[in-house]
């Protein structure tokens, strides 16, 4: 069977499908227990733990370009982002007449600085398939636009990575700006529904839960079956001796491309994912930090096995939550030390403690 | 173009302007029986000539050997011929009808060009057969490669390769564990896997064993006729082996070709002993 051929050798990702799994099953009834239970599970946490998938979600769509065709991507936020305003501005059409000012077409930031009708990039989003598309298509396009610059020039390595930082610094600064047309600021918030569901009823945020896993299985198997293919094997020999694949006869750059737009795609459908739960969008996803850290958390999973992408961005993340609740000082250094100390100790991450010794 | 330049090519004798040049095609043809031809090549590197007015054929089938000195060109050379480095001026041709200088290294590569490096370059993360696979002819497409599976008659294939290169045991084994002189077993392995009809080697047998190298020689010698065989090396034993009696050497020295012949002519050549054999 299909699904077994490329999960055969996947020890990790076998427990993880499992894994999510159960959580789909486990978790609408583990929340529509009485609250005075033992084993009641909040909405609020809930929702924390979809959030969570979405950040892992796109923890794995760095590690499918960087674990295994090493390109470090300080920029992968952005993508992301763009997914994240791309469900945002179809949350903003949602809100109709229900905004402060009551304007049924134009969203409130729009009525605020006094624009008359809705800009072109703005048509077409009141549809829920025609975002969807776009969730998908604006960092595609933007991932394979810049990939093709970048790789048929052969920019590679630590340029490569400042570029990508670039990139979403640009356009980080670029959706701050009133005049871009996606909120400024502020960027866009104050959701109402999706689909015609609340987005405060429960069973709406138990449904983003469980299509966020969905989402991340689904993405699990993708990228599990594009590097258990020769495909894969080829991204890990461009990763190790890029110039002999080249004397081989593969196109390294197209390999590059395919890979780094397919990841691109990934991390903006966690982004549309992640605004929803959130609640709100601003260019503060662009911020290059941001990228940095999810970078960070791969490392601390271990590079290169897709699970523990999702296994570093959910220790993390729930250790930020932790920390910045209990103990908000200390929060960074604990951060900084987490990731020298992997690098360190477990140069293959927390998952290599658990996977056998491989030879090199 | 200023009209001193201009004017040289008008009155060169030999000059072939650029519009009755021949145009590049795709497929191979060696009705001439020659397979590869470097005609004026030249190439500086901040004003250092690495290459000056080369000119070298090789014919299809035969097994040529190139030594000299250090920095001679030799690796330059096979940088040219396989697109990773442009010359400053010349001609290369791969057949009658295939412009190297026009391709870029994949499309050589494809085109039929193989190369092996000095320092054995093995994908040290994968295993031997993977290595194997990787390097097998085929479709190198993406959306090929994606589905791409090993048919039948490519299993037979791989085995015996594998059987040839003396690592049958060691399949699944990571390249990255194997010794040196594994390692460069391997990369001929893979230029094997190719199926090359141009192999250029890069000092096939640095770091062999004596009973290595014999091996090496007698696989090199084997593949000559089917494929065309360049060697680079700088061990004259190993050379002498190689080329016997009877196939062509070649001596390069600064950059061109010094002299080139049966390897006793080449041994007596004056020149040739001043710059290399009798130092």
């Amino acid at each position: 069977m299909f699904l077994w051929r490329i999960m055969k050798d996947d020890r990790g990702g076998q427990i993880l499908l499992a894994l999510l799994a159960l959580s789909i099953v486990l978790v609408p009834i583990l929340n529509s227990l009485p609250p005075d239970s033992a084993l009641y599970l909040p909405t609020y946490t809930v929702t924390l733990i979809g959030k969570y998938l979405t950040l892992a979600l796109l923890a794995v769509a760095v590690d499918l370009v960087w674990g295994y065709l090493g390109i470090l991507t300080l920029g992968h936020g952005a993508f992301f982002a763009l997914g994240g305003y791309a469900m945002g501005m179809y949350l903003m059409r949602q809100i109709g007449d229900r905004g402060v000012y009551g304007n049924p077409e134009l969203p409130d930031f729009m009525v605020f600085l006094n624009w008359q009708e809705l800009p072109w990039f703005w048509q077409g989003f009141d549809q829920f398939w025609f975002a969807a598309i776009m969730v998908m298509l604006a960092p595609g396009v933007l991932a394979f636009v810049f990939g093709a610059l970048a790789f048929r020039s052969r920019v590679s390595g630590v340029y490569l990575s400042i570029i990508t930082q670039a990139l979403t610094f640009a356009l980080m600064l670029a959706f701050y700006r009133n005049e871009m047309g996606f909120g400024g600021n502020n960027g866009l918030t104050d959701f109402k529904d999706l689909l015609g569901f609340s987005l405060q009823s429960d069973s709406t945020r138990i449904g983003l839960f469980i299509a966020s896993a969905l989402a991340l299985a689904f993405a699990y198997l993708l990228c599990r079956y594009l590097m258990q293919s020769r495909l894969g094997r080829v991204c890990v020999a461009v990763r190790d001796a890029e110039s002999r694949a080249r004397f081989m006869g593969y196109r390294v750059e197209n390999v590059k491309l395919w890979i780094f737009t397919i990841s691109a795609m990934i991390a903006g459908v966690a982004g549309a994912l992640y605004v929803p739960q959130v609640g709100i969008i601003n260019p503060n996803e662009f911020s290059p930090l941001n990228s940095i850290e999810v970078v960070v958390w791969v490392a601390v999973g271990g590079r290169a096995t897709l699970y523990g992408a999702v296994v570093g961005a959910l220790v993390i993340n729930y250790a930020k939550s932790y920390f910045t609740a209990e103990l908000p000082d200390i929060w960074l250094f604990a951060l900084g030390g987490l990731f020298v100390l992997v690098t360190l100790l477990l140069p293959r991450g927390i998952t290599g403690l658990l996977r056998p010794k491989e030879a090199v | 173009m200023s009209l001193q330049s201009t004017m040289a090519e008008v009155l060169d004798r030999d000059h072939v302007f650029s519009f009755m040049a021949p145009q590049s095609a795709a497929n191979l043809n060696v009705e001439k029986n020659v397979l590869l031809y470097l005609e004026g090549i030249s190439v500086s590197f901040d004003g250092f000539k690495a290459i000056n007015d080369l000119n070298l054929y090789i014919n299809d089938g035969e097994l040529r050997c190139i030594i000299g000195p250090n920095g001679a060109g030799k690796t330059t050379m096979m940088d040219i011929i396989t697109g990773k480095t442009r010359p400053d001026s010349g001609a290369a041709w791969f057949g009658q009808t295939i412009n190297l200088l026009d391709m870029d290294e994949p499309a050589i590569a494809q085109a039929g060009i193989g190369r092996k490096f000095q320092k054995p370059t093995v994908f040290e993360y994968l295993t031997v057969f993977e290595n194997l696979e990787l390097a097998m002819a085929g479709d190198r497409a993406v959306l090929r490669i994606l589905g791409a599976r090993i048919s039948g008659e490519q299993r037979d294939r791989l085995d015996e390769v594998i059987d040839l290169i003396g690592l049958k045991e060691l399949p699944q084994m990571r390249a990255g564990s194997l010794s040196h002189g594994q390692k460069q077993w391997l990369e001929i392995g893979m230029l094997l896997m190719q199926q090359p009809r141009l192999l250029l080697v890069d000092e096939p047998v640095a770091g062999m064993t004596h009973q290595e190298m014999d091996r090496t020689a007698e696989l090199l010698t084997s593949l000559a006729g089917k494929h065309s065989v360049v060697v680079v090396e700088h061990d004259m034993d190993f050379v002498r082996s190689l080329a016997g009696k009877d196939r062509t050497v070649t001596v390069l020295h600064q950059g061109s070709v010094l002299a080139e012949g049966r390897m006793e002519q080449v041994q007596n050549n004056r020149k040739v002993v001043e710059v290399y054999l009798g130092e």
